[in-house]
């Protein structure tokens, strides 16, 4: 049998596929909604990947990654606003700005373990939050409109609905790529070990700490790159988007699709995010037959029945759906 | 007597109120099996945890060919060529048995900042570690998931770690260690094939072992060297005897 033609490999198939005709879909039925859903969900799903790099495959539970969401946001908003509207001065700037502090996150919090780097990624995010929210020449805490998308020569232009996806969707696919030929590279084989025991890699000779502080700085400068995305999608930024329960949410994506796998990322993306938009509407659809109008307000309490079904996922399925997936294989 | 490879110099170490060294001056010649024994708590595990940077004396010196070793990072010490092994295993456990060898094997193949080639399919990692795991007598068993090893297994993949680092000096500790008797055999078999190519400091509880491979022996008690010599000096000597090998002796059918 073909090894290739896996229950999880036919799923991740139609999921590529189907990001790929999203805009197809969208241009024949004039459905902007989905459009737009799905741009979001595929920089978020980027954002996810760059997280799963660390805290799947080299251990490091960052607690604080959407900061970087943010750096890369605010780096576009503020350079929009200043007047520098060009696409190669602003997303280079965005990029190092995310990559240095990643640099100095990194440097500091991985010379702890365990609670103390989660409570490290998390203050430094909080930091970065409560300066977005003293900016008040940037908007402060109600944000900062973005009056045009960054400029790049013609024919690109990313205030096209479509071009801008796919501009997204191609970045998305080359971060997985880049991903997944990092961990399985000499490099990605230390980040591997280092999580597994990291004691026992220094004994064999390995300095450690400097390649997981590679990895860091890798992870924060592709989620900066989502920002980059997000901000441009957007077309605004605020303190919201490095708010410490949107870091939550990228774990959650990675927990729920599976840790330290290629596609898990983007498969805990898809799902929370659907459900997020679909749940509400589920609920009230199956609730208006016995309450009447009162099922729009049960409909505001859509995260009762996530918070069981990711509690069920996380106790039963412990490579997330990916490893879901990958045990009906098995069967 | 041939030159000293390692030198530990009045090496001391207290937590709280023990003293795990308590002023240990040891030298391993080039080219000999040096056994370290002593009972429970006679401070072996935090001599070797020092010998290897994982542990800070609080005063000492230790040199390894010649040159002053005790402020280097564990990882440093690998590269200078001292490899040592785990009394508890330490593997990576969802890492297949190969794939652990080979880790070590990078190791000392130069840095490891290449992120695009395939590690898994690298001649230059996977071709010595396949011949280190035949070397412990592994072969067969490479894509093997270390954590459905056997114990016995673990501990042949423990010295293959430490072997595939190419070391000049080997620091094992408890080798042996919940061995049956027959892996015990093999285990002996195999550090004494060893012992030709390597200088080996060997921390062991089983006395069969140690009679049959040391060259020398010394004792450690309460943090202290009491006593360092050929093992038939050992064996005859009775301040080691009644410190420590009494017991073991009696019942081995040598008592004098």
């Amino acid at each position: 049998m073909n090894t290739w033609f896996t229950p999880r490999n036919v799923v991740v198939a139609i999921l590529l596929v189907f990001l790929a005709l999203v805009p197809v879909y969208s241009a024949f039925t004039g459905n902007t909604f989905l459009m737009t859903l799905f741009t979001r969900i595929v920089i978020l799903a980027m954002a996810a990947t760059s997280l799963n790099l660390i805290l799947g495959y080299g251990g490091m539970v960052s607690f604080g990654h959407a900061v970087y969401l943010g750096i890369g946001g605010y780096a576009i908003g503020i350079m929009a606003q200043e007047g520098i509207g060009s696409g190669f001065i602003q997303w280079p700037v965005a990029i190092a700005a995310s990559a240095l502090f990643a640099l100095a996150v990194g440097a500091l919090s991985l010379r702890t373990r365990g609670l103390y780097f989660i409570m490290i990624t998390l203050a430094f995010a909080q930091l970065v939050y409560y300066f977005g929210v003293g900016l008040d020449r940037y908007g402060a805490d109600d944000g900062l409109n973005i009056y045009r998308r960054s400029q790049f020569f013609e024919p690109i232009n990313l205030s096209n609905r479509t071009q801008f996806y796919y501009c997204c969707f191609v970045l998305l696919i080359a971060s997985i790529y880049l991903t997944w030929r990092i961990v399985n590279s000499r490099f990605g084989m230390v980040i591997q070990g280092a999580r597994s025991n990291d004691r026992r890699m220094q004994a064999i000779g390995f300095p450690t700490y400097r390649y997981r502080l590679t990895c860091f700085v890798i992870a924060g400068t592709i989620c900066g790159l989502a920002g980059v995305l997000l901000a441009n999608h957007t077309e605004f930024v605020s303190p919201a988007m490095m708010h410490w329960t949107r870091s939550g949410d990228l774990i959650v994506m990675v927990v729920l699709g599976g840790m330290a796998s290629t596609f898990g990322p983007l498969i805990g993306a898809i799902t929370l995010l659907v459900l997020e938009e679909t749940l509400p509407v589920l609920i009230k659809f199956v609730a208006t037959p016995f309450v009447g109008a009162a099922a729009s307000r049960a409909a505001e309490y859509w995260q009762i029945v996530l918070g069981p079904l990711f509690l069920l996922v996380v106790l039963f399925a412990r490579g997330g759906i990916n490893g879901l997936l990958e045990s009906l294989r098995r069967d | 007597m041939t030159d000293a490879l390692l030198t530990i110099d009045g090496l001391a170490k207290r937590f709280g109120g023990v003293t795990a060294s308590d002023g240990i001056d040891l030298a391993v010649s080039a080219g000999e099996l040096h056994a370290i024994i002593g009972p429970n708590g006679a401070g072996k595990t935090t001599l070797i945890g020092q010998l290897t940077g994982e542990i800070v004396p609080d005063a000492g010196r230790i040199q390894f060919d010649g040159q002053d070793i005790t402020a280097l990072p564990a990882h440093q010490r690998s590269q200078r060529g001292l490899a040592r092994s785990f009394q508890i295993t330490s593997l990576f456990n969802d890492f297949t048995a190969l794939d652990n060898v080979a880790l070590a094997v990078q190791a000392h193949s130069g840095h490891s900042f290449h992120f695009w080639r395939d590690a898994r399919s690298d001649a230059a990692l996977r071709t010595p570690a396949r011949e280190t795991l035949a070397r412990v007598g592994l072969a067969g068993r490479e894509n093997v998931i270390v954590s459905s090893m056997s114990h016995g297994e673990h501990r042949q993949l423990e010295i293959a770690m430490a072997l595939a680092t190419r070391p000049r000096m080997l620091l094992l500790d408890e080798p042996m260690a919940g061995m049956g008797p027959e892996e015990s055999v093999r285990m002996i078999a195999l550090l004494r094939e060893l012992k030709r190519d390597l200088t080996i400091l060997l921390i062991e509880h089983d006395m069969d072992a140690v009679f049959a491979l040391a060259d020398r022996i010394s004792v450690l008690v309460y943090g202290r060297v009491i006593a360092s010599g050929e093992p038939a000096a050992i064996r005859a000597n009775a301040e080691v005897r009644k410190a420590y090998l009494g017991e073991q002796e009696s019942s081995g059918g040598h008592h004098g």
